[in-house]
């Protein structure tokens, strides 16, 4: 590293350096890009899209990343970077709660609007559970899509979203007012218990309330989960789901394409070594290669702790604030296991049409619980809860035309295994295969190759501290004024000119594309902390 | 790390001595008449060993020996601790040399002062700190990124503070050769018994004195050196009583009674920044990158500092600790932190924490209202206050070098 | 028949205390109790010759001493005892043990880990800060943030205020000390697991949560409130039992001119044009108010007493999802002797605090996995005390009362009943486990009386035997306690009132609720409220 050697360095040809490329850091790049800012992103690995970059299970075969299924991709998101990654109308995907006995409970539209294979006062009661999630939903969603006020100096602008929430809390009537802060840092189970008598549809709630997040389905605020996923809007419309055009492999290019017609430059294979700051200012980066590219503003859009605790100097921050960064807990929680089959699998009791939505097996509020709790202590569950999608049906390209892929993410799956995944892993992988082939008997024999990747596998693959996909558990403590850490929420951070923007920032992780857009924002209008 | 078993055991018996004995105890106890004991920071500390009016005309006139044991030390040392230290603390490590002393303070984020103390660099890369309250936390976690260790060795080191005009004699009659080529903020190794002792020309009283560091094993017999080469030079020990009214004369402030240290304030608005309490000469915003530039850089930009330390010179000879301070005699502009009449100035002087603008833009016209009580009654006095320099006494014999032998 | 100002179905310490404030502002209040003695769940009871049995609640730290003062209790004699510390035994053998000086609680933690021990001030700094926020809510009625009512109005921005106190940065602390368990936050200071899973104890007990269910942490402050004489967090024995605070507080009633009933147990509630006007008695015997007081719990009073239909509909849809799951059970032991536990040091102070055998994070979260699956915990969190040790008068010299409070036990075992086999083997994973860590343990005791939550619903009354009479979780906090838009004490059947646990502030030995609830009461009526001192500054 010879920052003195001028052959070595680049002159300041960028106004912006997003560091990582995945799709906060795109969205982030492409709005600087649009607004006239010469921006670059640098990405480590071979190819940008983050978590949505794919992989190969087997020759012939391939997953198309860590996420399988859109349900939060924001429209300003989409509309701004011009993102061709829509389905056709009606095509949402359904959710198909699995039942050990074949009569599945199938989810239909918007999370549920309309649900097959229930009892009618069963489906009078979901709609009402519903009908109130989401309108709480959309009191908080306002909260989402706006920078987190800052606390202590709460602007005319913040005061105007918190007036709006009220007022809509207040439109509703008093009832609804109260039953929103009595509800809004519950735990799911009590709320699923309170309306649903269906053990498919409460498991089901309970399992898309706590994935990805290390809460149970009966730790008290495990219901911010489910609200976080009733705020997703895809298509312009909440709290659905669906894989776009081409499938989840269409991500990254899109993204990509929009990027690169914005005019950014994208380096791949290009790792950032350091921050360089000086006494309270970051100036630049430096590659690992020793190549020093400076710029105003530099964005970085991988995990906060990664941010601060390996590429700055923790000389140039504050002990307060490297105390803080270190105590965010980001132990990921969710293992993906990617099947390469023979042939396309068939879960019993389901309509082919169906075998393209979501499949749950999550069979009642005790089974998601139960599956947590060797979690706390480092274990896994013998019966863990999963959701399953086949991404070939979408995307025919992922396997050879007979064949067909298969993705899992099981809970929970502690990133701190007890006796580490080397040895966990075969043993994990089993449980899950056994588990699928009781609701898809002859799975089994027609798997060609698996590949699971624990929380340390996509810590380690995707530079993803602790392996956790929000980049920082989304409970209740690491929310708003607080995510990732109260000095850096906002996306500035201690050092002028580094901001963030990955899914470790304000709203959180999910493929929307908020962070990138918010931070863009925020930097655009000044970018004052 | 949990520490092992057998350690933890052997560590039980704490309990039947809450009160901690310095290694220095032995010889004090045996001196003390007045059996006058505090507790400081778990130890059992003279407040006074014979008089404690007395004991303060031996620092002023002959030799003190005082024991500061009970002082936190932390040993730091590896690569980083110069780079460490200068992320840690307000002034600039890099300027300090090998065998020299300095004070200095360190914030937090907030640029809150954590706590203020004297950095001795024993080595390129060995140093200690010496302080009131205890941060092993927030010293490691400050360490995260730095290559170094941080070792709390306040049971290991005992230390004794030799201050007064004689005591450069005392130090030279026990052999300790070299010793008059120390300067000020110097320090140096001694050879002492089979080992050394670190002796340093530091102190907390404004005086010609010394500071010395010894293993805990050590502690008696440099006791009984130092005593036995002060018989003709008057050494006396003494007890915090006396101390205190040397420091205050010497404008010195200390941590929990001048001002609350960051991590004890329970209410958000007691923690002071450097500039607050009179220690702004010591932060250096021209250096690296430390713990609270941010904030204090921000605060006197928007210019959000809310106090200022000052030293007050009082009509009358009553001394005013804990008086209201006054601006026109009505509106209340401070608190007076620390007031002896002092014996060497023959003035009233006292240490005060001023809201501004009072004691900045507001300098005159102040007053303390003076609560004595005597026989059972508040007598009240109004004394018109005086905002005076820091130290209230100047010594020439402090900083010649070579020191005079009285 | 008499016609009594203010008929108090009840007489557990909540009900007394707003007696007391009631009588003593000049109405005449009749207070029904169905045991023969008051007291709820603050009794001593002589339940084997020679022994005082505190056999509900066994220490006295949260009682309110504004309460203690108003009602001139130390005149009725209630003294409380400071006791010192406590420990935990660990599994290897040794113990930590928490001292009131200063020096020595840092020694003992430096045992296990220097670090620790310095970063113990640090925390309990931030937790002192989160209690001097949180104590002055405790005597004040919650606001109802959907009522527009001036009171409720200015009632919020006082809140706002307290919190404006803060600074930013601490702002941003409160939010997540709020929110999370006291798990992840003792993983902020400490690195040692025994010494987390010591400060962890006060963030479950009483609760239907473990140590890693986020809001733990606030229950930390729950019991962090106490006073004893003015020094806060302190704790301490009422000298006599626990029946001494509710002794005293029968005593004060009665010396201030107030009628108590016991042996009467209210079977319902009577009502007149929808308006409380009495309640009728097991046999049949009708009692007439002007307003009725409920000191048992929002169950008990709205789904047993109150006709359901005189209820709208969402208030009972609320009661009957009220949480108040019973998590606690208790053996109250009296002893030959003093109990040895070799690993202490001889003459330790810790046999006079609390004692416990739970030395890790884990096994204190297992404990309340069996909870959640319906069994009581195969491997207990024991808080164990000997108040004899400081208190002459519970049992003969050289002999002990021993109470164990024990977490976690499940209203029901696995759906169904208890039995009494169940409740022997329970017992038996208790004394087990002492006897692990104190030799002979079994050939000292004399008596034993067992408590699942079974015992405890059907003497005191708490639904479930939840001693809380709720849990505190956030959605039964504050304005949310017990029902939204029904946390003011009032019911939504006009003169009839709540002052059990199930308000704000909650459970615990406080009086609070009872003294809130006389205040609201007492602005109901239009009387002011004789002697009821202003909440102690918090400065």
């Amino acid at each position: 590293m010879t920052s003195s050697d001028p052959a070595r360095n680049t002159a300041s040809a960028f106004d912006a350096i997003v560091i990582g490329g995945g799709h906060n850091g795109l969205t982030a790049a492409t709005l600087l890009a649009q607004n006239g800012r010469k921006v670059v992103v640098l990405e480590t690995a071979a190819a940008v899209g983050g978590a949505t970059r794919g992989y190969d299970i087997h020759p012939g075969y391939r997953s198309a990343g860590l996420a399988h299924i859109v349900n939060r991709l924001d429209p300003d998101v989409a509309k701004l970077l011009t993102l061709d990654v829509r389905t056709s109308p009606g095509a949402l995907l359904p959710t198909v709660a699995l039942s050990p006995d074949g009569k599945h409970a199938v989810l239909r539209g918007a999370y549920g609007e309309t649900i097959d294979g229930i009892s009618p006062d069963e489906a009078k009661a979901f709609a009402a559970m519903r009908k109130k999630l989401m309108f709480q939903a959309g009191i908080l969603k306002r909260f989402l899509k706006r920078r987190p006020p800052e606390i202590g100096k709460i602007r005319l602008n913040d005061l105007g979203a918190i007036a709006g929430a009220g007022l809509s809390l207040i439109t509703k009537g008093r009832e609804e007012g109260r039953d929103f802060l009595r509800m809004l840092l519950m735990n799911v189970a009590d709320v699923a218990d309170e309306y649903l008598s269906d053990d498919r549809l409460k498991g089901l709630v309970a399992f898309d309330a706590t994935l990805g997040i290390h809460l149970g389905p009966r730790s008290p605020t495990s219901l911010l989960g489910l609200y976080y996923r009733l705020t997703g809007e895809t298509n312009d419309k909440s709290a659905t789901q669906y894989v776009p055009r081409g499938g989840m492999g269409a991500l990254a290019p899109a993204f990509e394409k929009a990027a690169t017609a914005a005019g950014v430059t994208i380096r791949t294979g290009m790792s950032v070594a350091r921050i360089i700051a000086d006494r309270g200012t970051a100036t630049g980066v430096i590659l690992a290669s020793g190549v020093q590219v400076t710029a105003p503003i530099i964005v970085s859009a991988i995990h906060p702790q990664a941010t601060f605790l390996k590429l700055c100097d923790s000389g140039e921050l504050d002990t307060g604030f490297v105390r803080a960064v270190s105590n965010i807990r980001s132990k990921g929680n969710v293992a993906k296991l990617d099947l390469a089959l023979d042939r396309p699998p068939a879960f019993t009791g389901v309509s082919p049409a169906d075998h393209r939505g979501r499949l749950v097996i999550a069979r009642s509020i005790a089974h998601v619980e139960n599956a947590f709790n060797p979690a706390k202590y480092g274990e896994f569950s013998p019966d863990p809860v999963m959701e399953i999608t086949l991404p070939s049906l979408a995307d025919p390209a992922l396997a050879p035309s007979d064949g067909a892929t298969l993705s899992a993410l099981v809970e929970f799956a502690p990133y701190d295994l007890k006796g580490g995944w080397e040895s966990g892993k075969p043993a994990f992988q089993k449980i899950i295969i056994d588990t699928l082939e009781r609701y898809a008997p002859g799975l089994s024999s027609s798997i060609v190759a698996s590949h699971l990747l624990t929380p340390v596998d996509m810590e380690t693959q995707y530079s993803l501290p602790g392996g956790h996909w929000h980049h920082g558990e989304l409970q209740a403590d690491q929310l708003l004024v607080n995510r990732p850490v109260n000095a850096s929420a906002g996306y500035t951070t201690p050092l002028a000119g580094l901001y963030l923007a990955s899914a470790g920032s304000h709203p959180g992780g999910g493929i929307s594309g908020l962070p990138g857009l918010l931070a863009a924002r925020h930097i655009l209008s000044g970018g004052r902390a | 790390m949990m520490l092992e078993m057998n350690t933890r055991r052997a560590l039980q018996s704490h309990i039947a001595t809450p009160r901690f004995e310095t290694p220095f105890h032995p010889r004090i106890a045996t001196l003390s008449e007045t059996n006058d004991w505090y507790a400081w920071a778990g130890y059992k500390a003279p407040h006074s060993v014979f008089d404690e009016e007395l004991e303060y005309f031996a620092i002023r006139s002959t030799a003190a020996l005082f024991d500061i044991s009970p002082m936190v030390k932390y040993r730091i040392a590896g690569p980083d601790a110069e780079r460490y230290l200068n992320r840690l603390t307000v002034r600039n490590v890099a300027k300090l040399g090998t065998g020299r002393v300095h004070y200095t303070a360190w914030c937090d984020d907030h640029g809150h002062v954590l706590d203020d103390g004297t950095l001795f660099r024993l080595s390129a890369d060995t140093f200690r700190l010496c302080c009131q309250e205890r941060h092993l936390p927030w010293l490691l976690d400050s360490a995260i990124g730095f290559d170094v260790e941080i070792e709390e060795e306040t049971m290991q080191i005992a230390g004794l503070a030799l201050q007064g005009p004689t005591s450069f004699a005392v130090l030279s009659k026990a052999g300790f050769d070299g010793i008059e080529r120390l300067k000020p903020f110097q320090l140096a190794e001694f050879a002492h018994q089979s080992g050394a002792v670190t002796i340093s020309r530091t102190g907390f009283t404004g005086d010609l004195g010394y500071e010395l560091f010894v293993s805990a094993e050590a502690a008696l017999s440099l006791w009984d050196r130092l005593w036995t080469a002060g018989q003709l030079h008057g050494i006396r020990a003494i007890g915090y009583a006396a101390l205190n009214r040397a420091r205050i004369e010497a404008g010195f402030i200390v941590a929990n009674a001048d001002f609350m240290t960051a991590e004890t304030t329970l209410r958000a608005d007691r923690a002071r920044m450097p500039d607050e309490i009179g220690l702004d000469w010591l932060v250096d915003t021209e250096k690296v990158n430390f713990n609270g530039r941010k904030a204090i850089l921000e605060a006197r930009r928007n210019q959000t500092l809310k106090h200022v330390l000052v030293g007050l010179e009082i009509e009358g000879n009553i001394p005013a600790d804990g008086a209201i301070v006054y601006h026109r005699k009505s509106r209340e502009a401070g608190l007076v932190s620390a007031a002896i009449w002092s014996p060497l100035a023959k003035r009233n002087i006292a240490i005060a924490s001023l809201t501004r603008p009072y004691g900045t833009r507001l300098t005159e016209d102040l007053w303390v209202e003076i609560y004595a009580l005597r026989e059972l009654q508040y007598q009240k006095m109004m004394k018109r206050a005086r905002i005076v320099p820091r130290p209230f006494i100047k010594l020439d014999r402090r900083a010649a070098t070579p020191p005079g032998l009285f | 028949m008499k016609k009594y100002d203010v008929v108090m179905i009840g007489g557990g310490h909540n009900g007394l205390v707003a007696a007391c404030y009631l009588q003593r502002a000049g109405l005449d209040v009749l207070v029904l109790e169905k045991n023969d003695w008051v007291g709820g769940a603050a009794t001593s009871r002589e339940l084997t010759p020679g022994f005082l049995y505190s056999n509900c609640s066994y220490v006295c730290s949260l009682f309110r001493p504004e309460i203690m003062r108003d009602l001139e209790l130390p005149k009725h004699g209630l003294q409380v005892i400071a006791y010192e510390g406590g420990a935990v035994f660990t599994r290897d053998g040794d113990y930590i043990a928490s001292y009131r000086d200063h020096d020595s609680h840092r020694r003992e933690f430096a045992r296990y880990s220097k670090r620790d021990a310095e970063a113990y001030d640090r925390y309990a700094r931030d937790v002192t800060r989160q209690c001097r926020f949180i104590q002055p809510l405790l005597m004040r009625t919650a606001p109802d943030p959907f009522s527009f009512k001036p009171r409720d109005i200015s009632e919020l921005l006082y809140l706002g205020r307290k919190f404006g106190e803060f600074s930013a940065h601490d702002m941003a602390q409160t939010l997540r000390f709020w929110t999370m368990s006291i798990s992840d936050f003792l993983d902020e200071y400490f690195e040692t697991d025994v010494i987390k899973a010591y400060l962890a104890l006060s963030g479950i007990i009483g609760t239907a949560l473990g140590p890693m269910s986020p809001g733990t942490a606030y229950v930390l402050l729950h019991h962090y409130m106490g006073e004893v004489d003015g020094s806060v967090g302190a704790w301490g024995y009422a000298r006599g039992g626990m029946g001494a605070v509710t002794q005293a507080l029968a005593s004060s009633f009665r010396a201030s001119g107030g009628t108590i009933r016991t042996g009467a147990d209210v079977a319902r509630v009577m009502t007149r044009g929808g308006r409380a006007t009495g309640v009728i008695l097991a046999n049949g015997e009708e009692v007439r108010g002007n307003l009725v007081v409920s000191n048992a719990d929002v169950k008990r009073t709205f789904l047993k007493l109150v006709e359901e239909d005189a209820l709208p509909e969402t208030f009972i849809h609320r009661v009957k999802h009220f949480k108040m799951r019973g998590s606690s059970g208790k053996l109250n032991i009296a002893l030959d002797s003093l109990p040895e536990f070799p690993a202490l040091p001889k003459n330790s102070s810790c046999i006079r605090g609390d004692l416990h055998f739970t030395d890790s994070m884990e096994r204190m979260e297992r404990a309340y996995d069996d909870w959640k699956a319906g069994r009581y915990s195969a491997d207990p969190f024991i808080d164990m005390v000997i108040p004899t040790t400081l208190d002459p008068t519970m049992a003969p010299p050289g002999k002990h009362f021993m109470s164990c409070f024990v977490q976690y036990c499940p209203p029901q075992i696995e759906g169904r009943d208890w039995t009494d086999a169940d409740r022997d083997a329970f017992a038996d994973t208790v004394v087990s486990q002492i006897a692990d860590y104190s030799p002979g343990f079994r050939d000292r005791i004399l008596h034993m009386e067992v408590r699942t939550p079974r015992e405890i619903e059907a003497e005191v009354g708490l639904t479930e035997g939840n001693i809380f009479q709720g849990e505190l979780t956030f959605d039964q906090l504050l304005f949310n306690r017990p029902v939204p838009g029904y946390a003011q004490y009032r019911t939504p059947v006009p003169g009839l009132y709540l002052c059990g646990s199930s308000t704000h502030p909650g459970g615990g030995v406080m009086g609070a609720p009872g003294r809130n609830a006389a205040a609201e009461i007492l602005r109901d009526m239009k009387l002011k409220p004789a002697e009821m001192s202003p909440a102690h500054d918090v400065i």
